[in-house]
């Protein structure tokens, strides 16, 4: 489901060469007001990765005395979730199920135009050109996305046997890797994937009960705090992430807090 | 947690839409089975029987209370919810993700209801205000509506504002019928799929239901 | 200089003799005291973490944009435990013993005890904050085996362990930010460490957005900064990964032990191109499955399934029959060197060698069609069978492996190739994990203190958080008991004046060199030489040419390097040139290093000393030491030597045959 080899348009075998014009958003920093600036890249390979082609721009713009694009990314294996990049419309470019760092220059051919912004929310300031701020993230987190256990208060992990079906749906929520590539998706910039996959992955396991009502609740305050937007189900989100973390954790979050609202005390 | 600090966050007030939304889509199946009386072909008389029961039956009318909380609050909350949801993006993109990721109808939510609510405006003031204008014996005797249909459908324009606003209602609902419920928290796989299927279905019968009565009226379908 | 303070008694006792009788700070000091945490990786964020929850107050810090995001992340296969869940004869000293014969007989036996007897609890603690380990119908904790260990004590979370436990760890960290004992500078990169009356008392930090130099005290600094595998430029470490904070700790009197002990491991996705920015693993879990396999014909242009089985050569099956695929990582990373050298590679490059799923595929395929008690399929359909077993073991790397060389592993051999993945040199810590400058302590990969000359798999993650939540806890109270009475010292101390101005200074000199060629460019270089002549195999005659190489890349980038934009303000390039800087005087260190160890041990192979068979010849009788090196000025180190007694455990000539 993921990868359709017989998809020429996402894998040409055969090694080619491309020249490229990218568009990419400049931004000095998070005061300046920003704009396109577009770039020729010649003599791409289409065996390099998306962020290779940049790193080949950025080499040429130091040799000729101009400033390298500023863009976040660290591991450049998919896992990190430092890399973002709106590239031609869609976060983390044309492929399916894909982070920027992973994506291939074979997506594309000769001649086109790509055109790359940055994650765009009122939650995510930019910092530098495609570089935003993405803290809003941690907060959330703060609010309640762990389980309150201090080291060496734990019992034997065999003591407490989980369904494996429960523990493989947690992970699968899990997986995700908080690259905001579903606020950058949601037409809302609501960040309800991102906020649904932790609440699951806890909520999911029996370890996370004793705080399921309140860490909903937090969490779900926090992002309104940050500014992010409502979730209207409309699951670009879902269609987006790489990590492919399905939109059925965001109606799990909606039960988990209709739940807690419902039975609160208070 | 107080109940309003319940309804009042982002989630919250996708609850009330939800429910809302449920509320109003139960509306749709009285409101569209009661006119498919029309269909009886016996000049109205079995329609004009039970919008008679409407307006007069003392439940139906404190039901009626309640629909127009729900419908006012559906409104109000909508478009609240959809002018904040726009605010949050800042800075617009440059190119647009577009279909790739969720369907046109999903993302204009707010235009399809903004769409209904002026279709609805044009609706109650069709039949609705007048009707219970004389239901109340305000203005003498109660009207006949299948004659007042009957009326209203003869221009074609009037024929052609309502197809629309019934196709507005369908796609409004296409995406609404399985979002209200996966709102409301139904995340079990197997019903999400039955209540999507359900949706669609649910849409198109209640677009195609809706359309067919001016038309049936317009191109004399009805005796 | 070297004191390990390795406690007396017996090796099963040492650790809870230590616990039984250290010293204690109250919580009503605790709160008073003040600990700085660099790196926010499993050690780091487990550290903060847990010292926060103790009652510390913590200040953490972290080049990336959340401590999420740190290279631990990105471990793949598992982390070891000695919980004999699988009753197949584990134990904390079977566990204990893997490690040291794993790392050739180079590593601490305290530590390593130590290390062994927490495997367990950090599992426990793990379950408890959520991490969704893999489990088995039965609903308990499933296990896979890993290299260079006979049992299964690896617990995993599909291909995202590393991940999994960050997260875990992330999380934890993040309840101490909320409660208030943490606080987080993230996007903040460490420069200097600031020494008050031979204690370290803080750090000097860059804020990477605006550029700003910031002060900032602590009781005792923990540097949790990763390793140095970057040096070479391409490896599987994150571009971010650098070894400044533990350079600079290095250049103020912290002695850098074994920094030649570099880990390559074997499977890799191979090179494709100049433009190559990093390597990407491949999780050493599939040599589990996989059978690894060059051809037999040199120069052999055949596609790999053209090539009939005869005319196969398995080479770690044929060489090391007893763990076959799965020996330890120095040797199945060499024997595949050694194929390729002698011209056995494949692929467009010649530097690859096959790893194969065919046999598991069909494998995998006749189990499946056992169940189902179907013994009348084809062999076409037992292979969609097995498929779909093996993708569930290993979908998500088979994706990875696809994405990135556009071949779909399934129907071909996978090409795979060693790459640098890890470091066992660090900075050299005692039994506390303190290095030789008091105050300042170093856990995880940053140190040095638990491989020894090589790591087994499932290893590093067990080690970042045994450091972080079982150890430190315990010996930074230790130390911390006798400064309760030390009040915090303002950063307007002289001291915090003067690292900083060289720190600034640094900076300016960087800045002002105006050059010609790219921080990049250098590093590329620079990563060239010591992968050439301090990666797989080393002699004496391509260390010298090396150091010499590494010397005159130091002064032309000191000359030439061109680095835009300003200083107050976000500037990456900058942040890079820093970095690559260390790189360049580590570089050098670690041929040195490499130099002075006459013998071939664990990831050290000196072409020099090897057996006929062309296994890695040990000297224990002139090299069972740690090295660790003091910095003295410019290209001088001072040697100090710290034995290695082995008490329990025979040395003796390492064999997976």
């Amino acid at each position: 489901m993921k990868f359709d080899l017989n998809n020429d348009k996402l894998y040409r075998m055969e090694h080619y060469n491309m020249n490229l014009t990218v568009k990419v958003w400049r931004q000095k920093n998070s005061k300046d007001k920003g704009g396109f600036v577009s770039y020729p890249v010649n003599n791409i390979s289409s065996e390099m990765s998306f962020l290779e082609m940049i790193d080949v721009l950025n080499e040429k713009l130091i040799v000729e005395g101009g400033e390298p694009i500023a863009f976040d990314h660290d591991c450049r294996e998919g896992i990190c979730g430092n890399c973002s990049l709106y590239i031609n419309g869609k976060p983390h470019g044309p492929w399916k199920a894909n982070t920027t760092c992973q994506l291939h220059m074979r997506a594309f051919k000769d001649g086109d135009t790509i055109v790359v912004e940055p994650w765009r929310a009122g939650a995510f300031p930019v910092i530098k050109d495609l570089m935003v701020d993405r803290s809003a993230f941690d907060r959330i987190i703060q609010a309640g996305g762990y389980i309150s256990v201090n080291t060496g208060n734990a019992v034997d992990g065999n003591s407490l046997p989980i369904n494996k079906d429960l523990a493989d749906a947690s992970f699968a929520a899990a997986m995700c890797i908080g690259c905001g590539a579903c606020v950058a998706a949601c037409k809302n910039s609501s960040a309800m994937l991102f906020l649904s996959a932790k609440v699951s992955h806890l909520a999911l396991l029996p370890q996370g009960e004793p705080e399921r009502k309140s860490r909903v609740m937090n969490m779900v305050a926090q992002m309104d705090k940050e500014g992010f937007g409502a979730c209207t189900n409309t699951g670009a989100c879902e269609a987006t992430c790489p990590k492919e973390i399905s939109i059925t954790n965001i109606a799990r979050l909606n039960k988990e807090y209709l739940f807690a609202g419902l039975t609160s005390d208070k | 947690m107080t109940w309003k600090q319940v309804f009042t966050s982002s989630v919250g007030k996708k609850l009330v839409m939800g429910f809302t939304g449920i509320f109003l889509i139960l509306f749709l199946v009285i409101h569209v089975s009661l006119n498919a009386c029309i269909w009886a072909n016996d000049g109205g008389k079995m329609f004009n029987a039970g919008a008679h029961f409407m307006g007069a039956n003392v439940v139906p009318r404190i039901l009626e209370i309640g629909l127009f909380a729900g419908l006012i609050l559906h409104i109000i909350q909508g478009l609240m919810l959809e002018l904040s949801n726009r605010s949050k993006r800042g800075i617009a993109y440059a190119s647009d993700y577009g279909n790739r990721g969720s369907k046109w109808y999903s993302r204009s939510m707010g235009i399809l209801g903004t769409l209904i609510l002026l279709f609805l405006i044009l609706h109650m003031s069709d039949f609705w205000f007048p009707n219970r204008a004389h239901q109340n014996f305000v203005l003498g005797e109660e009207i006949d509506l299948y004659a007042k249909m009957k009326e209203t459908f003869s221009v074609l324009w009037v024929v052609i504002v309502y197809v629309l606003g019934c196709l507005s209602l369908g796609y409004h609902l296409a995406h609404g019928f399985q979002s209200a419920f996966r709102t409301l928290g139904v995340h079990n796989k197997r019903y999400n799929q039955m209540l999507t299927s359900i949706g669609y279905g649910f849409s198109v019968i209640i677009t195609l239901a809706f359309a067919m009565m001016p038309l049936s009226f317009y191109l004399g379908w009805l005796n | 200089m070297l004191d390990a303070k390795i406690p007396s008694g017996s090796l099963d006792d040492k650790w809870t003799d230590y616990k039984g009788h250290c010293k204690l700070v109250n919580p009503a000091n605790k709160r008073k005291l003040e600990v700085i945490v660099v790196g926010t990786g499993l050690a780091g964020a487990s550290a903060a973490a847990s010292l926060g929850e103790l009652g510390y107050k913590v200040k953490a810090f972290c080049y990336q944009d959340s401590p999420r995001r740190a290279h631990s992340i990105a471990a793949q296969g598992g982390i070891n435990a000695a919980k004999n869940y699988q009753n197949d004869g584990d134990s904390v000293f079977r566990l204990f013993y893997d490690t040291i014969k794993g790392g050739d007989y180079r590593a601490r036996e305290a530590n390593v005890h130590r290390l062994a007897e927490v495997s367990g609890n950090i599992i426990d603690q793990c379950v408890a904050q959520g991490v969704p380990f893999a489990r088995e119908y039965g609903g308990l904790l499933s296990n896979r085996s890993f290299g260079g260990t006979q049992v299964q004590r690896t617990f995993y979370a599909a291909g995202q362990t590393g991940q999994q436990l960050l997260i875990g760890a992330y999380q934890a960290l993040e309840r101490q930010v909320a409660l208030g004992n943490v606080k987080m500078y993230p996007r903040h990169e460490m420069l200097e460490v600031v020494k008050i009356d031979d204690k370290a008392r803080g750090i000097i930090a860059r804020n990477l957005v605006s550029g700003e130099l910031e002060r900032h005290f602590g009781h005792a600094v923990l540097l949790c900064t990763g390793g140095y595998g970057n040096v070479f430029y391409l490896s599987t470490n994150a571009m971010g990964s650098n070894v400044t904070a533990a350079w600079k700790a290095h250049k103020n009197g912290a002695a850098f032990a074994n920094p030649c002990f570099t880990q390559i491991h074997p499977t890799c996705i191979p090179v494709s191109g100049d433009h190559q920015s990093k390597l990407t693993l491949m999780s050493e879990s599939l040599r589990n499955d996989g059978r690894i396999w060059v051809p037999k014909k040199k120069n052999d242009e055949r596609k790999a399934i053209d090539i009939p089985e005869e005319e196969r050569d398995y080479y770690l099956e044929r060489r090391y029959p007893a763990f076959g695929n799965l020996v330890p990582r120095d040797v199945a990373s060499r024997a595949a060197k050694e194929r390729c050298d002698e011209g056995y590679g494949v692929g467009t490059s010649k530097q690859a060698v096959y790893l194969d799923f065919a046999d598991a595929i069909v494998r995998y395929g006749k189990i499946e069609a056992g169940k189902e008690g179907n013994d009348s399929l084809s062999i076409e359909e037992i292979i969609v069978l097995g498929k779909e077993v093996v993708k569930e073991k290993y979908g998500n790397l088979f994706d990875m492996y696809e994405k990135i060389t556009g071949e779909n592993p399934y129907e071909f051999p996978m090409r795979i190739y060693p790459a640098v993945h890890y470091t066992m040199g660090g900075l050299w810590v005692d039994y506390e994990l303190q290095t030789t400058v008091k105050g300042l302590y170093c856990l995880g990969e940053a140190n040095f203190s638990d491989h020894g000359a090589n790591r087994l798999g499932a290893s590093a993650l067990m080690q970042g958080l045994a450091d972080g939540y079982f150890v430190i806890p315990y010996t930074l109270g230790n130390n911390l008991a006798e400064d309760i009475y030390s009040k915090a010292i303002e950063t307007t101390h002289p001291a915090f004046a003067a690292a900083e101005k060289v720190a600034s200074e640094r900076i300016e000199k960087l800045m002002s060199i105006k050059g010609k060629q790219s921080v990049e460019s250098f590093h590329k270089r620079l990563g060239k030489i010591i992968w050439d002549k301090c990666g797989m195999a080393r002699s004496e005659e391509g260390l010298k040419e090396a150091i010499a190489a590494v010397q005159a890349l130091k002064a032309e980038f000191w000359s030439d390097v061109r680095i835009p934009g300003e200083i107050n303000e976000m500037n990456p390039e900058l942040d890079k040139a820093n970095r690559v800087a260390d790189f360049i005087e580590l570089g050098e260190l670690m041929c040195v290093d490499a130099l002075n160890r006459n013998e071939s041990c664990g990831g050290h192979f000196r072409e020099e000393y090897q057996t006929e068979d062309g296994e890695a010849l040990r000297d224990d009788v002139n090299y069972m030491y740690v090295a660790a090196w003091e910095y003295k000025a410019e290209h001088e180190w001072t040697l100090h030597k710290e034995p290695l007694v082995y008490d329990v455990v025979k040395p003796s000539q390492r064999s997976y045959k």
